[in-house]
């Protein structure tokens, strides 16, 4: 699953080097402001360098202690600053090699497209970004698309590895589900004619530039309301250093500004509020080099929230397709003669399984595909009526799911309930349904898929399609269940069928025979009773239920409704890949609640620094409190500033890899993370502050 | 410490439980609307009063709207009272004949008994007529007390309701929580306390020629009735200035027990009440053991520092054995004053069997810490469920985070708006105690009113705001609070204290209604069970710590340790 799109590593060298010099940049105040922490930081910073050129000017002694206060302020905004800028710097670097695919492209426009003035086939050469939306462009071999668009004439094959790094060409063509085009792709053989349908600036290759890039980054709802409480944290301990001034004065300190600001910078959260953006950056980096792109930070929290996956049976649970396997004739047809039958009423099925029925009849009962003639009248194969079938003079083929053959075959069966019994119409042979029901019951028991084949009216046989679960699947379903969240597998097979598959598979629920509004439907249901779903999808008609999806993963080579219905885009159209999404998302909200909570748990040792330094003139009692035993009231404020510059770069790492996520329940994930992030974040700086007192004191920096 | 003072202590806490989980069930129906054994009894009366004041009981109100009725209520409550105070010269039942209140001390009063805070900076026998008692204390202690019930459940329904624009009806609401839960259980106190001796007359003082044959005015009026109900309601105002210390308020160490359980059983009977209205009893159990928790730690912390007794003292010759028993009553002893201390800060009821400031430093720190806490274990009538909720919303969100989920608390996702609403009633609690007390210390004004100096005197000013800003009441005592700087400021800090923080609280029950109700799954961070409990205590002392430390730290803290080098203040 690695990405092909130029992925540097986490301390990729380059990277360094750029993030230096943007942490510097970010200094800028306006920037800042958005980060309330930092920026608290960033002024209090200026406020004590004012101090120390002061303490410069008077000669009073101070100078080189505020000095170093001064400067490892502004390490602890700098640090901040360069943990954003290396969170960007990688998708950055992405940008770059994205951007390369957009510049220059020319594109052939049609003057003509619809032949209205006669000048169907009149090209003009454009710049690509002078297309305009419905324009018609003309794509030969070797040209790239110039913008995002759909085929409306022609087939071609298409390189997409600029977008999905996959170096194999797909086949884009006209009609149907494969024929959305994106620009910036390489069409290798013969011609398409593509409508335009975004315009330049807004295609999927600048969204994507900007979403790797973080230019439109907006704080997403939970780092939101996390920003809020590390806010209302800074207000408070700016209320509790502030007023500590007059209590000090009562109990006869005089504390100078610089300490009660080194005290304060070491009770704000600065190690969440300088790694918080970076977490979020980092997370939509983790999507994207797992070549998924989300259209908004906010479908990657909610990826983490996801209670439900909806996932298609074909190609997730199973391999690809269902193949033909077995013609089993009822009522004394003969094998070959359903056979025959069968192929007929396949030969307007252009499904891999309706292709591989007449593979079956050809190979195993060597049966021609013959031509049909101009009295035959087709009948495709829709989703919807999930039947196809042939009508020629005197003779009506149907094939197709059970149900649907039966309601169509006998109108008077009505039902098929799917547990073998049947309301049968008046005349209808007693012995014979009962063998058709068996075959049914048979196939459907073994996790196949019954076709029913009808020729007027009249029940031929059944056809043994096969499913093979993926064989790791299992396991998978295994741990999505211990994360708390339920699988449904959506499919259009019949509920025995279904419920086999379901067995094997281990998903906790099915929707058999469903169309898509069943999808729609269940989404609705589920949402009601307040859970959240994710699903994926690739065809038109899966837009409204991606739509409606609180996460809907579309997939690249979906049609270009089903990726604007989507909040996230799956370039490798992987439908498995969801649950790592969910694992994602999961990562980016752990990774800010145990940061916050390390965060919040440092300063109690902070304040047995600080405090007996503040006091210990006024008060020799309070030496009590110096637990860490530091060497001088000045050395434990500043190793205590140093310590909480250093730990914003010391967390750097786990700020963008995120904490590890493991499906083992919340309880005892939080257990866990409570005892690391919260026993570990009181006891840390203890061990931390006491090590720095003594380089301090070694250096005789106080 | 002793194993009778432990057993004293386990004794009425078990009391104190076993009495709430079936008031709590009681009280889940009262707020509930539903029907109860005492309808039959007091819905004709309820019904007179929607009647009489033109409010439908079937029409709910949204958020803003119940908060205007509180408001309005809260408003009429604070300007009859004053009016009362200053007017009770010209008023009857007056048998003392006292004259009307000063201006300021009359508004600080009113806001103290508006806001359910009870502090007093007056001698009740001398300064407030029986009428004012009785018509204007007494029915604060009722009203200020059944709000906080309403406002609580106004919260509780947030939880409870799904997708819903409304959050119940003050008017309901109060009526219900004052006719079925207060008065009941007042009437059956009161004539207990008669029983165990507290006096109940409308007569004027007694007359009396001690042994010494000196005449002595013995005030006297109706005090069980008020003693019932500033226990229930976690008023804490007594009928006399040396409040629950007093032998006529509390004559013996039964009466002393049945006060301690009345002051705790609703509190913790509204939290199992809560666990119920949100059906899933379990998630009440969980806030009252982790409120339970911080409860007995408290008493035993206390009982501790008071039962080793003062080391200053044992040196010159004092013998240590029954504590410190400086500031308080010998028939009450150590072990059932560091309960009452603990459960009176704890709740925001305020009552005092001793003086908290002749306890030790760490004996006096912890009742202090408990209210810079905001008294939420198990907090006033109402108060203390709804602060502490606020406070469950903070630790949820934080360690819900950290399960990889968007935090959500009770099915209901916390978002910004609910996290903006908490920062903002968790922040008036430092920016008042903090600010008031620094003021104070750097004012002229402020300092004439402390009788002690250093560590011991910023105690005295500390505790004062802590208790003003939570709706305490009680009193370190050794602080002149009756001039006109403490007045305002301790006023303005009761109402903040109230007011402020239940505006926001209200707003977050009206956000969370409208939320749809998550359904749980494995995935779902529990908020039951051990777990739980453990972190809303990391989460609640962490966060109290961390805004307190500097300033106990330059009071009690170093009063203590000044003490062990044997300096005193």
């Amino acid at each position: 699953m690695s990405s092909k799109v130029a992925a540097p590593g986490m301390f990729d060298a380059a990277i360094i080097k750029r993030a230096s010099i943007d942490a510097f940049k970010k200094l800028d105040p306006r920037q800042l402001a958005r980060n309330p922490v930092i920026f608290v930081t960033e002024i209090v910073s200026a406020l004590v360098t004012a101090f120390f050129v002061r303490d410069l000017l008077a000669h009073n002694g101070e100078a080189f202690f505020s000095g170093q206060i001064a400067a490892w302020l502004w390490f602890t905004v700098l640090f901040a600053n360069f943990a954003e800028a290396v969170a960007e710097g990688r998708g950055k670097a992405q940008a770059d090699a994205l951007r390369k695919t957009r510049s220059d492209t020319h594109a052939k426009r049609l003057i003509d497209p619809y032949g209205e003035a006669g000048m169907k086939d009149v090209l003009e050469g454009v710049s690509a970004l002078d297309l305009r939306v419905g324009d018609v462009v003309f794509v030969e071999p070797g040209d790239l698309i110039p913008g995002d668009g759909e085929v409306i004439e022609g087939v071609a094959s298409v390189n997409e590895s600029a977008i999905t790094g996959e170096s194999a060409p797909v086949i884009r063509e006209a009609g149907g589900d494969r024929s959305a085009v994106t620009g910036g792709t390489t069409v290798l053989s013969d011609w398409i004619k593509v409508r335009i349908t975004a315009a330049p600036g807004s295609t999927f290759i600048d969204r994507m530039i900007a979403l790797v890039e973080g230019a439109q980054r907006q704080k997403t709802p939970n780092e939101l309301a996390l920003s809020i409480l590390l806010s209302g944290l800074t207000i408070v301990f700016l209320i509790v250093c502030v007023t500590l001034w007059p209590l000090a004065v009562y109990s006869g300190a005089y504390l100078s500004i610089t300490v009660l600001i080194a005290l304060l910078v070491c009770l704000i959260p600065t190690t969440i509020g300088g790694l918080l953006s970076a977490i979020g950056i980092a997370g939509m980096d983790r999507l994207i080099r797992f070549n998924v792109i989300a259209t908004s930070g906010r479908a990657v929290e909610a990826a983490g929230d996801v209670d439900t996956l909806l996932l298609d049976k074909t190609g997730t649970i199973t391999f690809g397709n269902r193949m033909a396997d077995e013609f089993v004739p009822v009522g004394g047809v003969s094998e070959r003669a359903l056979a025959e039958a069968v192929l007929l009423a396949s030969l307007a099925d252009e499904t891999p399984e309706g292709r591989s029925i007449v593979a079956l009849a050809t190979s195993r009962y060597g049966l021609v595909a013959p031509a049909l003639g101009g009295e035959a009248r087709t009948v495709p194969f829709s989703a919807h009526t999930r039947i196809s079938g042939v009508d020629l003079p005197g003779r009506s083929l149907r094939k197709g799911a059970v149900d649907a053959v039966l309601a169509q075959a006998a109108p008077s069966v009505s039902e098929w309930s799917g547990r073998g019994t049947t309301t049968l119409s008046p005349g209808v042979d007693d012995r014979f349904h009962v063998e058709f029901d068996q075959a049914v019951e048979r196939i459907s028991r073994a996790g196949g898929t019954p076709l029913a084949v009808s020729e007027n009216a009249r029940l031929l046989g059944v056809v043994h399609l096969k499913d093979i679960i993926k064989p790791d699947i299992k396991a998978r379903f295994a741990a999505l269940r211990a994360m708390g969240i339920k699988t449904v597998m959506v499919t259009g097979d019949n509920p025995i069928t279904a419920a086999a598959i379901a067995g094997e598979a281990g998903v906790d629920d099915f929707i058999a025979q469903a169309k898509p509004e069943d999808k729609l439907a269940y989404i609705r249901k589920e949402q009601q009773g307040g859970r959240l779903i994710a699903m994926c999808g690739d065809g038109t008609n899966d837009a409204p239920a991606l739509a409606q999806a609180d996460v809907g993963v579309a997939m690249q080579t979906g049609t270009q409704a089903a990726r604007e219905a989507g909040n996230m885009v799956d370039l490798d159209s992987d439908p498995t890949k969801l649950i790592e999404i969910v694992r994602i998302g999961k990562q980016l909200l752990m990774t800010r609640g145990s940061l916050t909570t390390f965060s919040i748990a440092n300063d109690a040792a902070k304040y047995f620094a600080i405090i007996p330094a503040l006091f210990v003139a006024a008060y020799p009692q309070l030496e009590t409190l110096n637990v860490m035993k530091l060497a001088s009231p000045q050395s434990a404020i500043l190793s205590a500033v140093i310590f909480n510059a250093l730990i914003i770069i010391a967390l750097i790492p786990l700020a963008l890899k995120g904490v590890e996520y493991r499906p083992v329940g919340a309880a005892a994930l939080l257990r866990r993370n409570l005892l690391i992030y919260g026993l570990g974040g009181i006891i840390v700086p203890f061990a931390g502050i006491k090590v720095i007192d003594l380089v301090v004191y070694l250096l005789h920096l106080a | 410490m002793t194993a009778i003072g432990l057993a004293q202590i386990a004794i009425i806490l078990f009391a104190v439980i076993a009495a709430a989980m079936p008031l709590g069930a009681y009280m889940a129906r009262v707020m509930g609307g539903e029907r109860t054994a005492l309808t039959p009894a007091l819905a004709p009366v309820e019904r007179a009063f929607y009647k009489l004041s033109g409010v439908d009981p079937t029409r709910e109100q949204n958020w803003p709207s119940y908060t205007m009725a509180m408001l309005a209520f809260s408003l009429v409550g604070f300007l009859s009272l004053y009016g009362l105070q200053r007017l009770q010269g010209f008023l009857p039942i007056n048998p003392q004949g006292l004259s009307g209140v000063p201006a300021d001390l009359a508004f600080n009063t009113s806001i103290s008994f508006v806001t359910n805070t009870n502090w007093q900076n007056y001698p009740g026998e001398t300064t407030m007529s029986h009428l004012t008692q009785m018509l204007g204390l007494t029915v604060h202690n009722f009203v200020s007390a059944a709000t906080g019930l309403a406002m609580a459940f106004a919260l509780v329904r947030g939880f409870a309701r799904n997708e819903s624009s409304t959050v119940g009806n003050f008017w309901v609401d109060l009526t219900r929580a004052a006719l079925y839960v207060l008065l009941p259980l007042s009437i059956v106190l009161a004539l207990a306390f008669v029983a165990l001796g507290v006096p109940q007359t409308l007569a004027g003082s007694a007359q009396a020629t001690t042994l010494e044959g000196i005449d002595q005015v013995i005030a006297l009026g109706p005090v069980a009735s008020q003693e019932a109900i500033k226990e229930l309601g976690t008023n804490g105002g007594g009928f006399f200035n040396a409040n629950s210390a007093h032998p006529f308020e509390n004559p013996n160490a039964l009466s002393n027990a049945l006060e301690i359980w009345a002051l705790l059983v609703i509190p913790f009977a509204s939290v199992f009440a809560f666990g119920r209205a949100v059906l899933d009893p379990r998630q009440g159990r969980a806030i009252a053991a982790a409120m339970a928790i911080v409860l007995i730690f408290g008493a035993l912390f206390v009982y501790w520092a008071e039962a080793a007794g003062n080391p200053l003292l044992t040196d010159i010759g004092v013998d240590p054995s029954p504590g410190n028993m400086e500031g308080k009553e010998v028939r009450l002893g150590v072990s059932s004053t560091a309960l009452f201390a603990t459960a009176t800060t704890g709740t925001s009821c305020g009552a005092v069997n001793a003086m908290h400031d002749s306890f030790t430093a760490l004996g006096g720190l912890l009742p202090m810490f408990n209210m810079l806490m905001g008294s939420i274990a198990p907090g006033g009538v109402g108060a203390g469920l709804y602060g502490f909720l606020v406070l469950a919303v903070i630790a949820v969100f934080v360690a819900g985070l950290m399960v990889g989920r968007t935090p959500e608390y009770l099915g209901k996702k916390i978002e910004t708006r609910e996290m903006k609403l908490a920062m903002l009633a968790v922040l008036i609690y430092p920016l008042t105690v903090l600010g008031f007390t620094a003021a104070s210390v750097m004012l002229q004004t402020g300092l004439a009113s402390m009788n002690n100096a250093g560590p011991h005197g910023l105690s005295e000013v500390l505790y004062a705001f802590a208790s003003a800003n939570d709706d305490n009441g009680s009193a370190f005592a050794g602080l002149s609070g009756n001039t006109i700087w403490y007045n305002t400021t301790l006023g303005v800090a009761m109402f903040v204290g109230r007011f402020l923080f239940v505006i926001p609280v209200l707003a977050m029950a009206g956000s969370f209604a409208t939320k749809k109700k998550a359904a749980a799954s494995v995935g779902t961070f529990p908020t039951h069970g051990p777990l739980f409990v453990g972190l809303l205590l990391g989460v609640i002392i962490i966060l109290y710590l961390l805004q307190y430390f500097p300033a106990l730290a330059l009071g009690p803290i170093v009063e203590h340790l000044l003490m062990a080098a044997g300096r005193t203040f």
